[in-house]
């Protein structure tokens, strides 16, 4: 898995070309999300893509020609901070109802909304410790969830937009500036 | 900033195009852009009427390939503008810039099935370097503007503006300074990996120079000459890559790949090193890539580094310009002899030569690669060749020798057949004191002939050589080979080429004989505009040829009367 941090021009059909990127020169998509940074018209996605890290260079080059990519950072072997954030609604009656709400504090999650047989739970954290949430609470009737896929964040001061707009392609040496 | 000016939209796109140097315009018109047809009447710019927008946007390739300026194209919304699909998808496989411009419906309607409606930046996003879809008269400029940059800059490719109506009729305050594309966001980072390439240069004992396409694009012909000369590395070319080192050079080998010459794809699996300039080990230029040259390390210069480590693992990849790299190694760079590497090369060369159709006595056939060896001594090598796709093409490749760069322009990553004529066309509109000719197949000649009255009505001096053997050669060749001649569908009627020519009012003239070549020629080189008829021998297949997938150096060769008598 080769995770990268894009930054992109907030304009119409954005996601489409990176989205179409992929698809053409068949890069398997595992999570994808954006969002909007605290620059005015820039986007970030954290796109996650189930490669080697050859293929992980070929996704930089790739992502770097389409025009409205302004910077992309391959954060694989960097240390971050990983989240994503699940809305998860489970039958809940009775007993039941005491065990699931005693698992949400376990979990350090929340209960968002209450009905006479459901509850709706709210959970951040890793993909994982939201998978094992998900496994306990599995047998009492997970009746929906939707989740919001990765996001990703380098620990520490050092931040892209600190690094310039354009700064090094992780895992590669910088030779001098090229094109479009 | 600079002059303020109220403007339509239309007048803007072509105070743009005039600013950015276009005279020339190839296309079509319609509903959906006629505003900007309306106002092109007051600019210099002259139209040539295209009979398909397929044909304008080889005409803008041709253009773009014989002057190495961006080309441009225009159509109409709709119809006009899927007919251009094809030639925009042959721009961007070869890295030609092109700007196509198109109509779009209004924008109040867009999304509504409209007449003529169609999302043709979706339809061209992948085949495109960048598109825009523009909706406000205001914002024509900008994206006129940075559609020129994006299409010229870095590896050069094609560009697709869409107008719609209301944004061609509407008025804005037109500056075009203040239009300027920010090429700091257009630039991009660069990438450079492996181990130093001077030292597996300097170290090698059979190294290969293979030149590309990057080399003309780049203009990189002389820093490429003096690389090789002063290392004594011989050349091998992509079919693309032909001009861009002088066909006559002693260290020039020809072509590589699945119709090169055998000893230049016997020294490709011979070589200790492979240095690849501006090329991208395409499947028609290494075959079986798991065999593909074992014994040899290897470099990689591209503008592009989506191409490294692409198809072929890489010791050393740089990015960047061909001639800027290749200039920055030459105070490094060692002077070695390798004469060992030379005779043995030039050794395997004359294995080749008695195979070679040129050396086989006359037959009274009348064989393409005759016609096409005959055409080069005539025109004593110095025309603008435009050739289509099929046998032709690599005859034209292997017997043609071509001196300059941009002196062969040919559909290669794409394989477009109808290429040629459209895309000759171009070529002599771009360059009006070159003999342009037009090599083609009766099956490709078929697709875009109408564009023979482009030709005629814009009186555009481009003479046609119809290498015609009744066969979609290449497919039949194939079928030959690899599925029993069994001929589907491959079997080709046309009309009477020659007449046909006469018909629109150009010289033609049918040629069945060797002895006949050289008249029918010089009369074409004489008259405006010519079609000549060659009736070659039906069933040739071109050689060598490299079965497709299999190793580069088994190659199916030429049955020579000589050689299998020899070896009897």
């Amino acid at each position: 898995m080769q995770t990268f941090a894009v930054y992109v021009d907030n304009k119409p059909g954005v996601l489409n070309r990176v989205a179409s990127l992929f698809r053409r020169r068949a890069f398997n998509i595992e999570s994808l999300t954006v969002g909007h940074t605290e620059t005015p018209g820039i986007s970030r996605m954290t796109i996650v893509v189930d490669t080697d890290e050859r293929g992980g260079r070929l996704v930089v080059a790739n992502l770097y020609k389409l025009i409205p990519v302004r910077r992309v950072d391959n954060i694989t072997e960097v240390p971050t901070i990983a989240r994503d954030l699940a809305l998860i609604k489970v039958a809940a009656t009775g007993d039941s109802r005491t065990q699931v709400m005693q698992l949400v504090d376990v979990y350090r999650a929340r209960i968002v909304d209450v009905s006479p047989d459901s509850l709706v739970i709210e959970t951040t954290g890793t993909e994982d410790k939201i998978d094992s949430l998900l496994e306990v609470l599995r047998p009492y009737g997970l009746v929906e969830m939707v989740r919001t896929g990765r996001i990703e964040m380098i620990r520490g001061s050092s931040t892209p937009a600190r690094r310039g707009t354009r700064g090094t392609v992780v895992g590669l040496d910088d030779a001098a500036a090229g094109s479009v | 900033m600079g002059e303020k000016k109220t403007m339509t939209g239309a007048q803007t796109l072509w105070d743009c195009l005039v600013r950015e140097g276009v005279t020339v315009v190839f296309g079509y018109p319609g509903g959906a852009i006629l505003p900007a047809y309306d106002a092109m009447l007051d600019f210099p710019i002259r139209h040539i009427l295209v009979r398909h927008e397929q044909g304008a946007t080889h005409m803008a390739d041709g253009f773009a390939r014989a002057t190495g300026k961006v080309g441009v194209a225009i159509a109409t919304s709709g119809p006009g503008a899927t007919n251009m699909v094809t030639g925009i998808a042959t721009a961007m496989m070869d890295s030609s810039p092109i700007v196509c411009i198109t109509g779009q419906v209004g924008s109040s309607v867009i999304g509504s099935d409209a007449f003529q409606e169609t999302d043709i930046t979706g339809i061209t996003l992948p085949i495109t370097k960048h598109n825009f879809l523009v909706t406000r008269a205001a914002d024509i400029a900008p994206a006129i503007r940075e559609a020129f940059a994006i299409a010229a800059n870095g590896r050069p490719g094609p560009v697709l503006v869409d107008i719609t109506k209301d944004a061609q009729l509407g008025t804005c305050e037109y500056d075009w300074d203040a239009a300027a594309p920010d090429l700091t966001a257009l630039a991009r980072p660069g990438h450079s990996m492996g181990v130093d390439p001077l030292g597996l240069i300097n170290a090698a004992e059979r190294p290969l120079i293979l030149a590309g396409h990057g080399i003309i694009l780049g203009g990189a012909e002389a820093a490429l000459q003096a690389f090789a000369e002063k290392a004594n590395i011989p050349v091998a070319m992509t079919l693309l890559g032909i001009g861009g080192f002088p066909a006559s050079h002693h260290l020039n080998l020809g072509m590589m790949g699945m119709h090169g010459e055998a000893w230049v794809n016997t020294a490709v699996q011979e070589a200790d090193l492979l240095i690849a300039l501006g090329m991208r080990f395409d499947d028609r230029v290494t075959g079986n890539i798991k065999t593909y040259a074992l014994n040899a390390k290897k470099i990689h210069v591209d503008i592009d580094p989506c191409e490294f480590n692409k198809n072929v693992k890489v010791d050393s990849a740089i990015s960047g310009s061909v001639g800027d790299v290749v200039r920055d190694w030459m105070p490094r760079l060692a002077t070695v002899k390798r004469s060992q590497w030379i005779d043995h090369i030039t050794e395997l060369k004359g294995d080749s030569a008695v195979r070679d159709i040129q050396n086989l006595p006359d037959d009274g056939h009348l064989y393409a690669a005759h016609v096409i060896n005959d055409l080069w001594r005539l025109t004593e090598g110095k025309a603008v060749v435009v050739t289509d796709v099929g046998q032709h093409q690599m005859w034209e490749a292997q017997y043609y020798k071509h001196e300059s760069p941009r002196s062969l322009i040919t559909s290669g990553g794409l394989g477009t057949m109808g290429f040629a004529l459209p895309a000759a066309i171009g070529a002599k509109v771009g360059r009006p004191d070159a003999e342009v000719w037009v090599v083609v197949g009766d099956g490709g000649f078929q697709m875009t002939m109408a564009e023979l009255a482009t030709m005629v009505q814009e009186e555009i001096d481009v003479k046609i050589a119809i290498i015609n053997n009744g066969f979609l050669g290449m497919v039949r060749q194939w079928q030959e080979f690899f599925y029993q001649r069994r001929y589907a569908a491959t079997p080709i009627s046309g009309p009477d080429f020659a007449k046909l020519a006469e018909s629109f009012g150009i010289l033609g003239q049918t040629v069945t004989t060797r002895g006949e070549v050289e008249a029918a020629v010089a009369a074409a080189r004489g008259a405006r505009g010519a079609l000549i008829d060659f009736r070659v021998e039906q069933e040739d297949s071109v050689y060598p040829m490299v079965p497709a997938g299999a190793d580069l150096d088994k190659m199916i060769r030429r049955p020579s009367p000589i050689v299998e008598t020899a070896a009897d």
